[in-house]
């Protein structure tokens, strides 16, 4: 039986793109299923449709073989069709429990809410999906892969036999992505279907039962898992072939651009979120910052780049102290960011895609003179952009709002590598970008690497480390317990130092912490 | 398309003005028996003579330059309505320079409205400096301030200033030296054309310049701003000044060129009318000068039907009012738009 069909749907937004063109898709009951394709393909575009956020403009839903008329979420949600953002919607303030139970408050009275039997529901509900929630501990206190079960289980409690994810797995680490996929398994047996839409092949082929793939807004073609090998799925994504081709030669560092010498750094609530952290960056080499999320990358981010005040330490850049510096400041230096964040902090939502580009250089030539802004150069400048970087975009004019995820993020990555910056700090540069373009994206660190520019890399994307880093620092609780040279180095060896299940000797630690 | 999305565009425009219109007619059913009579006066009413359309544009000149100020602190998403104290101690400002400095005789029109501007931008100076310092909220101190403006300047006037040989409470007049010219019989107010270009330099600084850019983007996403080397604060300061001196101006440029005496005994309300003018126009400065004069057109209108009917002229709030709802509400039509737009997209299929 078809737990959910779209046919013949057809989308076209209010600026005239035609995000899907006449899409046949379906699902079966307890299956689950990989949506796959480029940026910008409109995978996204049709789960939404899916689930009642956007109407098609022409076409046919489906849900348990009968015909569904959705007008908002509640209606599909109605009908057993649940779905967990890219971006999750959970009130950070608030536990667990009254995040699941938002709106579908057991009541005691009128006026309070009944927390025991609130308990109850959501103990049994997660008994009976096996599955682990600290039900009292507020939201933003907790890890990526704790909040998105959380997201799960919001879905879950409201009926949903039908589980949309929509790249749930793009900023998890490697650990976390098995966990879920355990939990992924044991909804799809109790009979509810999943689908899932990612840009880790490796992942599709790990646990989908089938899989379809979408291009340039069309459907290419829906194949059982065994049917397709990873290159194949790459091959009719693009529609071409497509070789990873990423070599990585030795490197050779130069003089020190960035050294960190003691950084201490402690939260409003009084929590020791870095300890005592030293390291360098050298000219010509990839530093990578491995670790789960929560163990401090992003303190040390925001620390690094002027957004997060009150660190203790020295900053040396030029052998200057610069810790405390503010963002233009430290731009002016030469530091470069890629923020994890590109919707709240890495780009604005309603200018231009061109006047995105050239927000870290809009006064300098050729884009403004002594006062005037010269917007002929600002568009032409973004044009060579987009095709270099080939974000799908009508044109540069197009609000940022508009476009995919991957395609925002490559705005940002776009502008932060094409300012010949000295230093990059890439807090995770391909986050939800499709494999050719990340191939791309890395390719392009590499290149500003052997042009003797460096590179601070964090990411939880092991692989991605593996690839083109030339060390790594492995940080877990807010202490570095490892420092690397990636050479014969396998994703199991790191992962010992992430769950903090190994560490290297302190005292040789500090030495080459310090070369 | 985009022909068609314009004409679209147009002709939601005029259905929008058509339905204000006929619910403000169905308002006046109420108050008079000859509507047609009251209704023809009202829209009419400001182009049927010479003295009337003077009038007419004369009304806009405060709220061109209110609706500047306010569009650009809209724009950078601070919400600073202080222009109405900032008008009026603007006012203050040039009553100053004009009674105090008579022996500059050719400069001494342009310091007097140069001092409104100067003063515009000192009281904005407050609610500025106390966002940027301690974070103050902007929209409760520039609303104080507006209060606090109004009482200072009131008891400086009518203790300091008070021309006791005039029948009202009023300033002495100003020097000759220090009047803005009216042109025509009928007394067109000259800073019309200052209100105008101001706007168009306005316009000019916000999408042309690199200011103009900082404070486009420190309003679409401050954090973003702060992110990529915009200094956020001093932008956000800066743009509350030019604001206070473009609303000290307005105060000014009324005072010397329509009474030529401090003559506000209250508060005239030019600075609120700005947030209406600046909302319909959306925040662009270019097209602050359509918004104003349609809302002056209104106003006039509004206040010769209530003088050639005996009626009163509060209807027009209501007409105004239902006209911002309509022009606001985007949901308007929005059916036939996306089916062009559908339409077109589909075409290459
Ligand atoms: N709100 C919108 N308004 C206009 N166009 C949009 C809107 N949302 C998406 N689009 C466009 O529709 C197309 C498909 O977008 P969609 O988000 O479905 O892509 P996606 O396959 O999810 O890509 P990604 O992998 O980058 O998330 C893109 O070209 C995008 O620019
Ligand atoms: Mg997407």
């Amino acid at each position: 039986m078809k737990a959910i069909e779209a046919i013949n749907v057809t989308k076209v937004y209010p600026n005239g793109v035609v995000a899907n063109r006449n899409v046949n898709f379906s699902a079966a009951v307890g299956e689950i299923h990989a949506v796959v394709g480029e940026n910008g393909a409109g995978k996204t575009t049709l789960m939404k449709i899916l689930f009642g956020m956007e109407k098609p403009t022409s076409g046919e839903i489906r849900i348990f073989e009968k015909p569904a008329q959705l007008n908002s979420p509640h209606d599909a949600i109605a009908l057993g069709v649940g779905m967990v953002h890219q971006h999750f919607m959970l009130v950070p303030s608030f536990t667990v429990a009254e995040n699941i139970m938002l709106g579908i408050e057991p009541k005691k009275n009128l006026f309070s809410l009944d927390f025991k039997r609130m308990e109850q529901i959501i103990s049994e509900y997660a008994k009976k999906v096996n599955f682990e929630l600290p039900i009292w501990e507020k939201v933003m206190d907790l890890p990526v892969g704790v909040k998105q079960r959380v997201e799960i289980m919001k879905a879950l409690i409201r009926g949903a036999k039908v589980l949309i994810l929509d790249e749930p797995s793009s900023v998890l680490t490697p650990q976390e992505v098995n966990e879920l996929f355990v939990v992924l398994k044991n909804l799809s047996q109790q009979g509810i279907t999943i689908i899932f839409i990612t840009h880790k092949l490796n992942e599709v082929k790990q646990i989908a039962d089938r899989i379809t793939i979408m291009r340039e807004g069309r459907v290419v073609g829906t194949y059982r898992n065994e049917e397709l090998t990873e290159s194949q799925i790459v091959e009719l994504m693009i529609g071409r072939k497509f070789e990873y081709d990423i070599s990585r030669v030795k490197a050779v560092p130069g003089e020190p651009l960035l050294v960190v010498k003691n950084l201490n750094y402690f939260r409003e609530d009084g929590a020791h979120i870095l300890k005592n952290l030293s390291f360098v960056l050298r000219s010509g080499e990839i530093l990578a910052i491995a670790g789960l999320e929560g163990n401090g990358q992003k303190e040390l981010v925001e620390i690094l780049t002027g957004l997060r005040e009150n660190a203790s330490g020295e900053m040396l850049v030029g052998g200057k102290n610069v810790l405390g510096a503010k963002p233009w400041q430290l731009r002016q230096l030469g530091i470069s960011h890629i923020p994890d964040d590109r919707i709240e902090v890495g780009s604005a939502l309603d200018m231009s895609v061109a006047e995105n580009m050239i927000s870290d250089r809009y006064d300098q030539q050729p884009f403004s003179g002594r006062v005037v802004y010269r917007k002929r150069s600002v568009i032409e400048f973004a044009r060579r952009l987009i095709k270099e970087f080939s974000i799908r975009v009508k044109s540069p004019t197009t609000l940022v709002r508009m476009l995919s995820g991957g395609n925002m993020q490559k705005v940002v990555v776009a502008r932060e590598l094409t300012n010949e910056p000295k230093v990059v700090i890439a807090n995770q540069p391909t986050h939800g970008i499709d494999v050719a373009s990340s191939e791309f994206i890395r390719k392009k660190l590499l290149q500003m690497r052997d042009e003797g520019r460096g590179v601070l890399l964090v990411s939880t994307d092991l692989q991605e480390v593996l690839q083109i880093a030339d060390r790594i620092l492995v940080l877990y609780k807010g202490e570095i317990v490892a420092h690397l040279q990636n050479e014969n180095l396998t994703e199991t060896d790191l992962g010992f130092y992430m769950l903090g299940t190994k560490r290297q000797n302190p005292e040789e630690l500090k030495e080459l912490l310090t070369l | 398309m985009k022909r068609s999305l314009a004409l679209l565009e147009l002709v939601r425009m005029a259905l929008t003005i058509l339905i204000a219109l006929l619910i403000g007619y169905v308002f006046l059913l109420f108050s008079t028996k000859d509507v047609a009579e009251a209704f023809k006066w009202f829209l009419y009413g400001p182009l049927s003579s010479q003295r009337r359309f003077v009038e007419f544009l004369n009304n806009s000149v405060p709220l061109i330059m209110t609706g500047l100020a306010l569009s650009l602190v809209f724009q950078a998403r601070v919400f600073n309505i202080g222009a109405e104290g900032c008008l009026f101690f603007g006012g203050f400002g040039a009553m100053l320079a004009a009674l105090e400095f008579p022996q500059l005789s050719v400069l001494h029109l342009i310091v007097t409205l140069l001092t409104a501007a100067l003063f515009g931008a000192i009281w904005a100076f407050v609610p500025a400096i106390l966002k940027a310092k301690w974070k103050a909220s902007e929209l409760v101190s520039s609303l104080m301030m507006n209060y606090i403006a109004y009482l200072l300047v009131l008891f400086l006037v009518n203790n300091y200033f008070r021309d006791k040989a005039a029948g009202a409470l009023v300033s002495y007049r100003f020097p000759q030296t220090a009047w803005l010219a009216t042109l025509t019989r009928y007394r067109l107010n000259s800073g019309f054309f200052i209100a105008v270009s101001v706007a168009i330099l306005i316009g000019f600084l916000l999408y042309f310049t690199k200011y103009g850019y900082e404070i486009r983007v420190v309003g679409a996403n401050k954090k973003f701003g702060f992110y990529t080397g915009i200094n956020v604060v001093v932008t956000t300061f800066w743009v509350q000044l030019l604001a206070g001196a473009l609303a000290g101006l307005a105060g000014g440029i009324e005072l010397t060129a329509m009474y030529r005496r401090f003559v506000w005994q209250s508060l005239p309300g030019y600075g609120f009318d700005g947030i209406i003018v600046a909302i319909l126009a959306r925040n662009n400065p270019f097209l602050v000068i359509p918004s104003a004069l349609f809302i002056a057109y209104l106003r006039v209108g509004a206040n010769i039907m209530s003088r050639m009917m005996g009626l009163a002229p509060e209807v027009v709030i209501v007409i105004q009012s239902v006209m911002i709802l309509l022009v606001t509400a985007e949901a308007l039509l929005e059916r036939f738009k996306k089916r062009i737009v559908e339409r077109e997209a589909m075409k290459g299929e």
